[in-house]
């Protein structure tokens, strides 16, 4: 089974954890001026890339924390994971 | 009406743990009080206020007082005490804790405790559960949230040679993980 690195409890099985989708998403900075277009486009159109994804992740059957991941979607290899403060790595 | 007595929610399973041998002896704990608690920051003052330094390494448990405080996470623990009602451990560390910001939720019937002991006792384990427990990394002080077969449990290390583990399971879920035990022990039970 694939491991997943938890920023906080190390790796730990893949079952342990529940993924969140996309992450930075940012909220809209003026939700009272989004057209109902714009905010489906907040709420529901997420990128589909081939190769890196920054993602959103859970360790739903251990501490219980959202972390950040950035995972290729091809391979399923996780390149890194960095907690919810850190900013998004640069990844070649 | 009639009088409702407080019963072990593994009171049907004592029988069966009895005959299980000393390598794989499987014991239910007594009720504990418990108390979930919330704080951003662990400094001196909290320590001094609440009697006990919480551990602010992940995956760790230390005594406290009569009872353990393991950490749950970066700013959540759970505090037992077997020496205090649920209610009097709730108000002492919410009083302790809630100048600094933090909180205290009772949660005493959330989980049981289950005692393992004996030589066996990580094979049963091994058997439903990717944690490596070898003592070299899972001695006294260790803790561990994850699965054994298909519940949610907190492992304790309760000694450095790997034969004592306490296992916390939530109350719904202890008599499942009875069961699991029992059938996991049972290739361990006639090599003595």
């Amino acid at each position: 089974m694939q491991l997943i690195a938890c920023p906080w409890c190390g790796p730990r099985e893949e079952v342990e954890f529940s993924y969140g989708g996309q992450a930075h998403v940012p909220y809209p900075d003026a939700p009272g001026e989004l057209s109902d277009e714009e905010w489906a486009h907040y709420v529901f159109f997420r990128d589909n890339p081939k190769g890196r994804f920054a993602e959103r992740w859970n360790h739903s059957a251990g501490c219980r924390r959202w972390f950040n991941a950035i995972r290729d979607t091809a391979t399923y290899r996780f390149e890194r994971v960095y907690r919810l403060d850190d900013a998004r790595p640069v990844t070649s | 009406m009639a009088e409702l007595l407080r019963t072990h929610p593994l009171e049907a399973w004592s029988t069966a743990f009895a005959d299980l041998p000393g390598t794989v002896a499987v014991t239910a704990e007594p009720f504990v009080a418990t108390v979930d608690v919330r704080l951003g920051t662990v400094d001196a003052a909290v320590s001094a206020a609440l009697g006990v330094g919480l551990p602010t390494a992940p995956n760790t448990w230390v005594p406290a007082g009569s009872g353990r405080a393991v950490w749950l996470g970066p700013d959540e623990w759970l505090l037992t005490s077997t020496d205090e009602t649920p209610e009097e451990l709730e108000a002492r560390v919410r009083s302790a804790v809630l100048p600094f910001g933090g909180s205290a939720t009772d949660v005493s019937a959330q989980r049981i405790g289950l005692r393992l002991t004996g030589a066996r006792v990580r094979d049963v384990l091994a058997t439903g559960c990717s944690i490596d427990l070898h003592p070299r990394v899972f001695g006294r002080g260790s803790s561990a949230q994850t699965t054994l077969g298909q519940a949610g449990v907190v492992l304790l290390g309760l000694s450095d040679t790997g034969d004592d583990v306490a296992v916390l399971v939530r109350s719904s879920f202890a008599g499942y993980l009875a069961d699991w035990l029992l059938d996991a022990a049972l290739e361990f039970t006639h090599d003595s």
